[in-house]
């Protein structure tokens, strides 16, 4: 298999042209636009078959995204923060009719104040959407996790979109090594795309996106409440399966270090690989520490989590954006929800960080890991929810 | 189509068969009633082609034939549209009664 060296947008880029979708609808936008102008580049050199729509707005390349799907594509593009929040408008109406478009998001925060660097604002913006949504740790995951997404997405269970997402800068512009597939092989792990329906099939002529009131807009939703809880075991046996054919596993979550940890550190994105230096570190000191990465964030794998951290003392959860609740960010009111039925759980404390793309070093989870030790000792949190590294 | 069906049984994503407005008669909507005059009718499908439900009925030999008031909501666009002269109108309008 190739190895090549390529930034997390050539990474998302590279996957694009060896899915070859029949649309890509897109609009740049700092830090995506390499993503869908490398593979503008591709359509400009016959390198795949893909009509490609260069639309005036984010509001139009969803909207124009919905329309391909709808005659019957298979349609992909890619979009950060302002983007995605233009896009969102459209964001539900894929999910409702069904259509497993793929969207490559960057994260990045949103504005105000104007800001170009990673937070999870933008992504978390649009988590009820009835979208699928997957974070990347690195490049190599933003590039399996896209290939992987084409899979979920058009499985008949599941027929929902789905975004796979990578941190703004962090993860879009650091070149690193990537491990791709062959052409071929990318071909045979996606399969056909297979239409369930299609405006363009005149032997089966439908209606789509008609008006629905009191008497059948519930029914409509319930759909996608099904085929949200079908995409995790669709979301696992495409994970596993590319682990047995490339050698790279992945699940809903990934527990390092976690067995017999007495306390844990959870997150999302990049600062997952931060953290595994510092776990390995207090390691090498007997100090019992773990990390938990969420990969998946929909559907939210609360079953998984709970048993992931039901033996730990302390949890940290870290969320790279608030949601201006008084309640912590959407990570921690997730976990914190889903340990309510549980006797034994461990506290929590919720760190909310590194918005506007403010750094997490790896002293800063050392200073966090710290104090959750003297959470685990103690049973009690210093303070439940915390903006760390803001200056006062 | 059946009433009341359950989410089950919807067709996949939010889709119904096409032509389903048949069913859905729109004419007792109407506060303003088209009324055609067939000697005034110069059969120039103004009328057929504006109407936005399809409520201009041909007949056999495919002239205006009259309106389809299952259908009409009295939008008023065929009085509008009508090219003919103002004495020898073949599509005028008057209230609704009810």
């Amino acid at each position: 298999m190739p190895i090549i060296a390529k930034t997390g947008n050539e990474a998302m880029a590279e996957a694009m042209r060896q899915i070859d979708p029949d649309v890509v609808a897109a609009y740049p936008i700092t830090p995506a636009t390499e993503v869908v102008m490398i593979f503008s580049g591709f359509v400009a050199d016959g390198l795949v078959d893909t009509e490609f729509v260069a639309v005036e707005s984010e509001h139009s390349a969803m909207s124009a995204c919905v329309g391909a799907a709808s005659a019957g594509c298979r349609v992909m593009t890619g979009t950060s923060s302002q983007g995605l929040q233009l896009m969102s408008e459209i964001l539900p109406i894929a999910s409702a009719l069904r259509l497993p478009i793929v969207l490559c998001e960057v994260n990045r925060a949103l504005s105000g104040p104007i800001n170009i660097h990673c937070d999870h604002s933008d992504t978390m913006a649009v988590r009820d959407f009835g979208w699928i949504q997957i974070f990347s740790e690195n490049a190599q995951e933003a590039y399996d996790n896209i290939l992987q997404l084409v899979r979920i997405t058009e499985d008949q269970k599941v027929r929902l979109p789905g975004m796979a997402t990578t941190d703004g800068f962090i993860i879009s512009h650091c070149m690193e090594k990537i491990d791709a597939l062959e052409d071929a092989e990318v071909k045979k792990y996606i399969g056909e795309f297979k239409a369930v329906n299609s405006t363009l099939d005149l032997g089966k002529p439908i209606t789509l996106g008609s008006l629905d009131l009191q008497d059948y807009y519930f029914e409509h939703k319930m759909p996608i409440v099904e085929a949200m809880a079908n995409a995790k075991d669709v979301i696992l046996e495409a994970g596993r399966d590319f682990g047995k054919r490339y050698g790279r596993e992945y699940g809903l979550i990934e527990e390092y270090r976690l067995d017999d940890a007495e306390i844990a550190l959870v997150a999302l994105g990049s600062t997952c690989g931060t953290a595994r230096v510092v776990v390995d570190e207090l390691r090498e000191k007997g100090i019992k520490v773990g990390l938990l990465k969420v990969r998946v964030f929909r559907p939210f794998p609360a079953r998984e989590i709970v048993k992931a951290l039901s033996k730990v003392k302390a949890a940290a959860v870290m969320d790279r954006s608030d949601m201006f609740s008084g309640q912590g960010g959407p990570l921690f009111a997730e976990i914190r929800s889903a340990l309510y039925e549980q006797k034994a759980r461990p506290v929590l404390t919720n760190y909310v960080y590194g918005l506007g793309g403010r750094e997490i070093s790896l002293e800063d989870i050392r200073a966090i890991f710290a104090e959750q030790q003297e959470a685990a000792k103690s049973g009690k949190v210093k303070q439940l929810i915390q903006h760390f590294g803001v200056r006062e | 189509m059946k009433k009341d069906i359950g989410w089950k049984e919807l067709g996949h994503g939010d889709s119904l068969p096409a032509g389903t407005a048949a069913e859905f008669q729109t004419g007792d909507w109407r506060s303003e009633r088209p009324v055609f005059h067939k000697e005034n009718c110069i059969n120039c499908y103004f009328c057929w082609v504006y109407c936005p439900d399809s409520a201009i009925t041909l007949d056999e030999n495919k002239k205006v034939s009259g309106i389809d008031y299952r259908f009409c909501k009295g939008c008023g666009i065929c009085d509008k549209e009508c090219p003919t002269k103002k004495e020898k109108r073949a599509i005028t309008t008057e209230a609704e009664r009810k």
